[in-house]
């Protein structure tokens, strides 16, 4: 009994939680369909902000270079870090230290402090454009990968590395057959959250991109004091709606398929 | 020997990396120091440093810093109790933190910040409803407690995330060996729950306390433009009054108090923050 009503409240208490963090984004899909330019008002039932959004070039500039950032910047980041971190992992204890306490300055520092330094940095050498943007998104994904990445390879087994040298296989052969498989969970996780950062980024962007460039985020700010298009609403609602769809395809086809295949 | 040999082969792997670190890292600093300690004539001041004492920008700091340690214990007591529910129902990793956490961050933050602006304002959601109840409109728009309820919403995850992979890890047979030696919950809790997940809050302080400090979007966006914090400030030195040595000064102490308070912090955590986020 006493544990029913605890089961009770925790199922509560997670609802409420739930609730609060998803309020806001409740809000915005209602507002993405509200025919009234007004923030509160209800003005019936539209799909308008939906046409015009993939009628707006501005915003589907910005759009591209968002997606186009996030992604090769998780790339980069995902391929130097992971590489990175193998090297890191076979240095001797001290120098590891040394290195990982660099790791962890983007991540310690404030946001507009990392911005602000890398802009007056960039401006002594190249114009702020999208390379500066891309530079940043790269300089503060790094850590995040090899946060991810580091744990696997403690976990990794090296004797099997080694014994597939010792069977004649070659560094490289044995890299992509032997530690890669074992190292892809961390990986892939690293890029997810690289990605993820890259999107949700504003600071840093905001203070590296220089005249002409604009992400989600830097257009999304400067939108603030003339009043948000309710396009915007539209597009995230579209976000939403396809992350959503992502992740539980992710989440659950895998599932269905054991279950499937436990039959 | 021969293992050794290449272990050491495979520092050179970090090569790229090292550069990287240093190029876009370290001489960066070094650069925001120097624009922070050279005046415009060349030589070396104090000025730009000692500007966060000026009675204006310490009013915005310990704002900044009042509304960072309430983020952070709010964070606190609603997390614990949030883990402790996950880990009851047995509710991990696929289910709640990819759909409750993961989710909410794809849509772009500033826009989820707006939305609480509506909720918030004057005519807003929450007082449409309060009124529908027949209570009196709740005065909180571009107060420092909209700005409260603002990063605490957009950091929450971050304290939620590490303190659910520390949680996660506990053995369940020392909760119940605790409990069989008569343990009570409390003492369950302050004994062993709170000991165990010490990495896990330890890194969740630093993810929260940090960001909810320095940022000037929220404050932006809740506070109406009438509070000022310390990343406000900053933000118009280089945007509004193009002063670029004061904002670095400004931002090199801002960098300078964060770090001593996160080394403080981090002296209490016996293995170090690695992993703890995922």
């Amino acid at each position: 009994m006493v544990d029913k009503i605890k089961n009770f409240l925790s199922r509560f208490y997670i609802g409420i939680i739930l609730f609060f963090l998803y309020v806001p984004i409740f809000v915005m899909i209602v507002l993405s369909f509200n025919s009234s330019r007004s923030r509160v008002i209800w003005g019936g039932f539209t799909l308008d902000w939906y046409r015009t959004l993939f009628s707006s070039s501005e915003v589907m500039q910005a759009l591209s270079t968002t997606m186009i950032l996030a992604f090769t910047s998780a790339i980069i980041a995902t391929v130097i870090g992971t590489v990175g971190a193998i090297g890191i992992s076979a240095m001797r204890e001290r120098n590891y230290k040394i290195v990982l306490a660099f790791t962890n300055i983007p991540m310690l520092n404030a946001d507009i402090v990392t911005g602000i330094a890398l802009m007056l940095w960039f401006v002594r050498f190249m114009p702020l454009g999208f390379g500066s943007v891309l530079i940043a998104h790269i300089t503060f994904n790094i850590p995040y990968v090899i946060l991810c990445v580091m744990p696997k390879i403690k976990q990794m087994n090296l004797s099997i590395y080694e014994a597939a040298r010792d069977l004649g296989a070659n560094s490289i052969y044995a890299f992509v057959k032997i530690t890669l498989p074992q190292l892809m969970s961390g990986i892939m996780a690293g890029f997810f959250m690289a990605f993820t950062m890259s999107m949700d980024d504003f600071a840093i962007t905001y203070f590296t991109k220089g005249a002409g460039v604009n992400t989600l985020s830097t257009m999304i700010y400067s939108q603030i004091r003339k009043g948000i298009k309710p396009e915007m609403y539209a597009l995230s609602t579209i976000i939403f709606a396809f992350v959503f769809l992502i992740l539980l395809a992710v989440n659950y086809v895998p599932k269905m398929k054991n279950a499937r295949k436990c039959k | 020997m021969e293992k050794k040999k290449r272990l050491n082969k495979r520092t050179w792997l970090s090569a790229p990396y090292l550069i990287w670190i240093v190029g876009f890292t370290i001489i960066p600093l070094v650069v925001i120091f120097q624009d922070a300690f050279v005046n415009a004539e060349g030589s070396f001041t104090m000025d730009n440093i000692l500007a966060i004492f000026n009675p204006i920008h310490m009013k915005s700091m310990i704002l900044s810093l009042a509304i960072a340690a309430g983020c952070t214990v709010i964070c606190i007591l609603l997390a614990y109790p949030l883990v402790l529910a996950l880990r009851r129902l047995n509710m991990g990793r696929e289910g709640f933190l990819v759909f409750g956490l993961i989710l909410p961050m794809w849509m772009n933050f500033i826009l989820r910040l707006l939305a609480w602006q509506m909720i918030l304002s004057k005519n807003g959601i929450l007082n449409m409803i309060l009124g529908f109840f027949g209570i009196a409109p709740l005065p909180i728009a571009n107060t420092w407690l909209s700005i409260l309820i603002g990063v605490v919403y957009d950091y929450l995850p971050f304290m939620i995330l590490p303190l659910y992979n520390a949680i996660s890890e506990i053995d369940e047979d020392i909760i119940e060996a605790a409990k069989d030696l008569g343990a009570g919950g409390f003492t369950v809790f302050k004994k062993i729950i709170l000991p165990l997940s010490m990495p896990g809050l330890l890194s969740g302080i630093v993810m929260v306390f940090v960001p909810s400090m320095t940022s000037f979007v929220v404050a932006d966006v809740l506070g109406g433009g009438k509070i000022q914090l310390i990343g406000n400030v900053i933000e118009q030195e280089f945007t509004k009054n193009v002063d670029w040595g004061l904002g670095s000064g400004l931002s090199v102490s801002l960098m300078i108090f964060v770090l001593i308070s996160m080394a403080f912090t981090m002296k209490n955590d016996p293995e170090g923050k690695e992993s703890a986020i995922w």
